[in-house]
């Protein structure tokens, strides 16, 4: 009997399936390439847009934050800082909201085929990361040439650990994304608190203001947001100015981890079932 | 026990009707807290009743399915059947993975592969070339598996020219070749298949149902396949499973169970009469329309060497000098049997009511349940017809011997619907 597989009304908690993940890489590989790929198909410029949104939200940023209400960007050059905020914010946003849509956006392959479901966010934040890489490379190339005009940007060594912000950022998206779109499957009303509740919280996190502006009581309430260690982090490793606090992306880290072992668990549960309710 | 692949044990499914997503607040709060806090049984699996989709119950919850066991043997071909409703896609749904039963277990041996749709997560976007490698990888092979069978599937979809075009810019039937084509070649230790050999033209079934039969019979592998198509469970079946409201309604040969089902969920009663309409409310753009169609003394059983007498009530509109009815019976899988051309015409007047006689004789029919479906109109197999109207269904009838006193032990459906009358006689004799 030991090669039998069982299917069960409820299986344990942590029946994680690691196994079948594994064996469904090219699975995971596939929907990478298929997100990039058919994304700007019949469109001119194509690829090129991954740049032209960046460029364009941050003239507005310049426009609106830095001109007409004058928020300080802590003597950074304003398209240098908000570049910095955007490019990452806008990972974390695109990578929770596809998290977030898994169910919904699949339905249709999840109701035909089975394939460890997680297979799909997963490519997802992967996807996305390699749009916020190219981000990236713009991101480098204005710093650059601000550092040869002349401009003292101020580098630090902790730039060595942006890999260790984006991963942070990479996969807060996740398990966020994936406990909100268990609960999104059944009670529909969700989504639209979902998408009100992003743009605000993109407001809560130091993405267009440095954390110094801020009162000083507010500061700490906006501290227990475990993405602002990681904005301020970045923009203290790429400009010097900000809060670098080694505190602040272990709790980060550990508010991560903690999170995303929920995440998987509920996930995991919700997968099984999902198709009756979605 | 090692050559069981599949085995149901007390399978159930219990789904909740209406408006599922809210309200079911309130519900999941109960739920949890009878089962998790008070370790009780879950208060809402009890209620539901069996799934009779044409009457109104009582209770929100039905089980789509319930207390389902059954064993299938490696390398057996087993057609599920049933009625729309019946639990069919459910089961199918359950076995792979889909979505999880809410009572017993399901244990099955080696990879599963469900086909319940052909193409599943194409991109129209995507070239065919890359959706081969994307439904490939969804449908679970890898991709060093897809690149070596690569000319195979595309040689199988006949779409080599169409390769690296998007697919939205193919038919819908080239999308389907492409999907099945996929599908055609996976290779696991189970198949499950639903109704998805409905689609594409007729050449294309033809070749799909041979590949699967050639799954079947060459590797050994054990397919679970839904449809409608009696003669297509017959030809490729070796078992069969009948669904009925939720529950296993009856198992055993795939002939027997097509059989089974023919004759117990088609139209089920045998039928002497229909009324079409009344005289003075019938529809004045055909020249001559059915008042009614039935059988002389409300009979409904025959012999096969019995004439068949329908009595045929007919309304005229207009006056048409050569008119004249047919008929053809078909099985209750909807195959035709045979038929009547007629060629013996009668005027009817307009405004006349007419009664005909119209009787079989020497049909031949083996012993089976029939109906007949009739047209009245103008013209034959000879000059080419025209028919006013067309009623279908309008008698059922059974036959039920061969003739009196005699039983037939053995006539199988195989050797057709017709016992052809012949002669014999022994011209030599050499010895």
């Amino acid at each position: 009997m030991q090669d039998y597989f069982e299917i069960k009304p409820k299986s344990g908690l942590f029946d994680i399936d690691l196994k079948g993940l594994w064996r469904y890489r090219d699975l995971y590989v596939m929907y990478i390439k298929r997100d990039i790929v058919t994304v700007y198909k019949q469109t001119i410029l194509g690829p090129l847009w991954y740049v032209i949104q960046p460029v364009l939200t941050t003239i507005m940023y310049m426009f609106v934050f830095g001109g007409l209400a004058g928020i300080s960007t802590d003597e950074v050059p304003q398209p240098l800082f908000y570049l910095a905020g955007i490019t990452l914010w806008n990972y974390f946003s695109a990578a929770f909201t596809a998290c977030n849509n898994v169910f919904a956006a699949n339905a249709g392959v999840f109701g035909k085929v089975y394939f460890p479901r997680l297979v799909v966010p997963l490519s997802a934040i992967t996807s996305n990361l390699i749009k916020m890489l190219i981000q990236m490379l713009l991101f480098i190339a204005v710093y650059v040439v601000y550092a040869f005009m002349g401009t003292n940007v101020g580098v630090q060594w902790q730039i060595v650990l942006t890999p260790l912000y984006i991963f942070l950022i990479a996969f807060h998206a996740l398990s966020w994304g994936l406990i909100l779109s268990s609960l999104t499957t059944k009670y529909r009303d969700l989504t639209f608190l979902i998408t009100f509740g992003l743009q605000l919280f993109m407001y809560a996190t130091p993405v267009i203001y440095p954390l110094s502006t801020a009162p000083a009581n507010y500061q700490a309430i906006l501290q227990l947001n475990p993405l602002t260690p990681v904005f301020e982090a970045f923009k203290y490793s790429c400009f010097g100015c900000g809060i670098f606090d080694w505190g602040g992306l272990l709790y980060s880290t550990i508010f991560m981890l903690v999170t995303l072992f929920i995440s998987i668990v509920v996930f995991n549960r919700v997968e099984k079932n999902f198709m009756d309710t979605v | 026990m090692s050559n069981i692949a599949i085995e149901f044990n007390n399978v159930g499914k219990q789904y909740r009707l209406g408006r599922v997503g809210t309200g079911t607040l309130s519900h999941d709060l109960n739920r949890w807290w009878q089962t998790t806090i008070l370790r009780r049984e879950d208060p809402y699996l009890k209620i539901g009743e069996t799934n009779d989709r044409t009457k109104k119950g009582d209770s929100d919850y039905v089980w789509a399915l319930r207390d389902i066991s059954f064993q299938v043997e490696q390398g057996d071909v087993v057609g599920i059947i049933g009625k729309n409703g019946a639990g069919k896609s459910t089961l199918l749904k359950l076995l792979s993975h889909i979505t999880s039963p809410s009572t017993g277990t399901i244990r099955y041996k080696g990879r599963i592969a469900s086909l319940l749709e052909v193409g599943t997560g194409f991109h129209p976007e995507l070239t065919g070339r890359e959706n081969i490698y994307m439904n490939g990888s969804i449908m679970g092979m890898t991709k060093a598996e897809i690149t070596r069978k690569l000319d195979e599937i595309v040689d199988f979809a006949g779409v080599e020219r169409y390769l690296d075009t998007p697919v939205k810019r193919y038919s819908s039937g080239m999308t389907v070749r492409l999907g099945f084509a996929v599908a055609a070649f996976l290779e696991p230790e189970i198949l499950v298949v639903d109704e998805v050999l409905a689609v594409g033209d007729a050449e294309f079934q033809k070749k799909a149902i041979g590949k699967m039969q050639d799954v079947a019979n060459g590797q050994g592998r054990t397919i679970l396949f839904v449809s409608h198509n009696m003669a297509a469970v017959r030809s490729m079946c070796k078992s069969g499973i009948v669904l009925k409201d939720g529950m296993v309604n009856y198992m055993g040969t795939a002939g027997s169970c097509a059989e089974y089902y023919v004759n117990n969920n088609s139209m089920g009663e045998l039928c002497s009469f229909t009324q079409y309409s009344k005289p003075g409310k019938v529809d004045v753009a055909k020249e001559v329309v059915f008042l009614s169609v039935g059988i002389e003394n409300n009979q409904t059983k025959f012999n096969s060497d019995d004439e068949i007498p329908f009595h045929i009530e007919l309304w005229a509109n207009n006056t048409v000098k050569n008119c004249r009815i047919n008929t053809t019976i078909f099985g209750m899988d909807d195959v035709p049997i045979g038929g009547v051309s007629s060629t013996s015409t009668f005027e009817v007047k307009a405004g006349e009511y007419i009664k005909v006689r119209y009787s079989l004789n020497n049909h031949n029919i083996v012993p089976g349940t029939y109906y007949a479906s009739f047209s009245v109109g103008i013209g034959d197999y000879t000059v080419g017809q025209r028919d006013f109207q067309v009623v279908s269904k309008s008698v059922v009838f059974e036959i039920t011997r061969v003739g009196s006193g005699v039983e037939v032990v053995q006539w199988q459906k195989c050797w057709g619907n017709i016992m052809i009358p012949y002669t014999q006689e022994i011209i030599s004799r050499v010895s």
